[in-house]
């Protein structure tokens, strides 16, 4: 059954006000701009941002009003530094206040790993002694029933919706994924719905010639959107690099509301869809982005 | 021969690195560190990336974030973050890197926000796998701008567990990280702008080892924000080799990080 939709259908459908959002699963590579952008187009409010190390897509998403709460290790901009508006929102409640439940790389994985178990929790002997549990008021310490020692107890975190940047996938929502993982598969499994936008709609043949690539289970999806350059700025292996000088223009430009104003409506409110931001981008910022030099992996033999 | 600031740190940095460890490695300066040391002393050490990646031989081109594609290209394992923080937390990782805005005489490291904890003053952007590294490495080693305002007495928030605090049930160091439930490591190594310090197990407070050629003890301890106790053998820090120099600057030829 084809869950082909366009990114504004998939967003109007299944991110409503208040849904919690995973995103910006893999770390650095593979962040749903194009969805991030349509999410903010819509206008939508009072959002959860679930994450790991989130680069600046959750900072535009802070910045354009849409969130409310942020479950994350780390918000701001991987290769410059800080997060213009996340600081804004934080510390002075612009243009809305949000809370923060802050986790570290491991924890928010493990909180979506313990939900994907159906386990109310997964427990861990990372952060003790660090203050981050008094800041997350989520994480409950408690001695282990086995021998007594101090133990962290994360509590499962079920996503309302995972949206997953892959590389490619049938129209059904099995897809590939490569690269470093972060905690894409933990999202997936963990979410009650996921998203999944595509560089490439392959055939279910091209798919199932390749089983151990598949990121999860299709049924849980609920939309495929198929989105080139979907991932820009950040990098999808096999397609284009990071754009590093973007993630700078960004650090300079937003500063200053006003200045983060100007870009919003530059890169996201100006553009209706995601081609005219690859028109936007222009055929030699993507020409130098995109693969120099293709290095496939060999194939396997799954024959019997 | 004249080197950056930035330089010398990303070789003492290299130099924590013994041949044939499992290394965490951290955003910036330690991504230079590791193919430094990959190249030179350590040809067998192997590379760990938060973002779920395993390595055994530098990326073959500058890296602006652990994610990047070049990354990817030649790794021996890619997989999840799970994966790779978890054989942290089974002990298997010798040495962890990671970065700080603020650190404090016990080590405790500061990435989550400056002034009061329920209203900051600034919010900085957090953990990331910071606290998870400075819980779960054998050693760690944290590098970051020498600063007074940095370098303080006790730092406003825990983000990175160091060696704690004096409390009501014994001393800060090693003790501590034991009473709290952490399972082994804590800071081996500071290595800043000025100088590099180590550590006092026993009582987890940092000591001045050297300061770097240009700078001294006095000028350390003005950007310093408790006491500087200095280490026994305390010296001028070895100067980068024009061979480690001429490696750094193939790897970051326009000085993208350690200009």
């Amino acid at each position: 059954m084809s869950k082909l939709l366009s990114m504004t259908e998939a967003i109007r459908r299944y991110v409503p006000d208040g849904a919690s959002v995973a995103l910006g699963l893999a770390l650095e590579p593979c962040i749903p701009f194009a969805a991030g952008h349509e999410i903010i187009r819509q206008g939508r409010r009072d959002l959860t941002l679930i994450g790991p190390i989130s680069d600046i897509l959750f900072d535009q998403l802070i910045g354009a009003g849409c969130v409310a709460k942020i479950q994350a290790a780390w918000v701001g901009n991987v290769s410059e530094g800080l997060g213009h508006c996340y600081r804004r929102a934080t510390e002075q409640a612009l243009p809305r206040p949000i809370v923060t439940e802050d986790h570290s790389n491991f924890t928010i994985g493990l909180a979506l790993r313990a939900a994907s178990l159906g386990a109310p929790y997964i427990p861990t002997r990372s952060l003790l002694g660090s203050d981050l549990p008094r800041k997350n008021p989520t994480f409950l310490q408690a001695p282990s029933p086995f021998d007594g020692s101090p133990l962290l107890l994360v509590p499962a975190l079920q996503p309302d919706v995972t949206i997953l940047h892959v590389q490619r996938s049938d129209e059904d929502g099995n897809a590939h994924l490569w690269g470093s993982l972060g905690i894409c598969q933990e999202a997936m499994l963990a979410a009650r719905r996921v998203i999944i936008v595509a560089e490439e709609i392959v055939s279910r043949e091209v798919i199932i010639s390749d089983p151990n690539r598949v990121i999860g289970p299709s049924y849980k999806v609920c939309a495929v959107v198929h989105e080139p350059w979907g991932a820009h700025p950040s990098a999808v292996q096999g397609y284009y690099d990071r754009d590093h000088q973007f993630y700078h223009e960004y650090h300079t430009r937003t500063r200053t509301p006003e200045g983060f104003q100007q870009w919003l409506d530059e890169w996201v409110l100006g553009l209706k869809t995601r081609q005219a931001y690859v028109a936007k981008l222009g055929e030699t910022r993507c020409r130098s982005l995109g693969v120099k030099e293709h290095r496939y992996a060999a194939p396997v033999d799954y024959g019997y | 021969m004249d080197y950056t600031p930035r330089e010398l740190m990303v070789v003492c940095a290299a130099r924590q690195i013994r041949d044939g460890e499992r290394v965490f490695v951290g955003m910036r300066l330690p991504l230079l560190a590791f193919a430094l040391a990959k190249r030179t002393h350590a040809p067998n050490c192997i590379g760990i990336f938060e973002t779920g990646l395993i390595r055994d031989t530098p990326a073959r081109e500058l890296l602006y974030t652990m994610g990047d594609a070049p990354n990817i290209c030649g790794a021996l394992w890619a997989t999840s973050t799970i994966n790779v923080i978890g054989l942290m937390a089974a002990g298997e990782i010798e040495l962890g890197f990671i970065g700080g805005a603020e650190i404090d005489r016990y080590g405790n490291l500061n990435t989550s926000l400056i002034g009061d904890w329920q209203q900051p003053r600034v919010r900085l952007p957090g953990s990331g796998g910071g606290a998870d590294i400075a819980s779960l490495a054998q050693r760690l080693a944290i590098i970051m701008p020498h600063e007074r305002h940095r370098l303080r007495e006790r730092v406003d928030f825990v983000t990175s567990p160091g060696y704690g605090y004096p409390d009501e049930h014994g001393p800060a160091g090693v003790a501590w990280r034991q009473r709290v439930g952490l399972p082994r490591g804590g800071p081996a190594v500071l290595i800043t702008t000025l100088a590099v310090f180590t550590f006092d197990p026993s009582s987890g407070e940092a000591l001045l080892q050297s300061y770097h050629p240009g700078s001294s003890i006095e000028q350390v301890q003005e950007q310093t924000g408790w006491p500087l106790r200095l280490a026994p053998d305390c010296a001028e820090t070895a100067p980068p080799t024009p061979e480690e120099l001429r490696l750094i600057r193939e790897c970051d030829p326009h000085g993208v990080w350690t200009s």
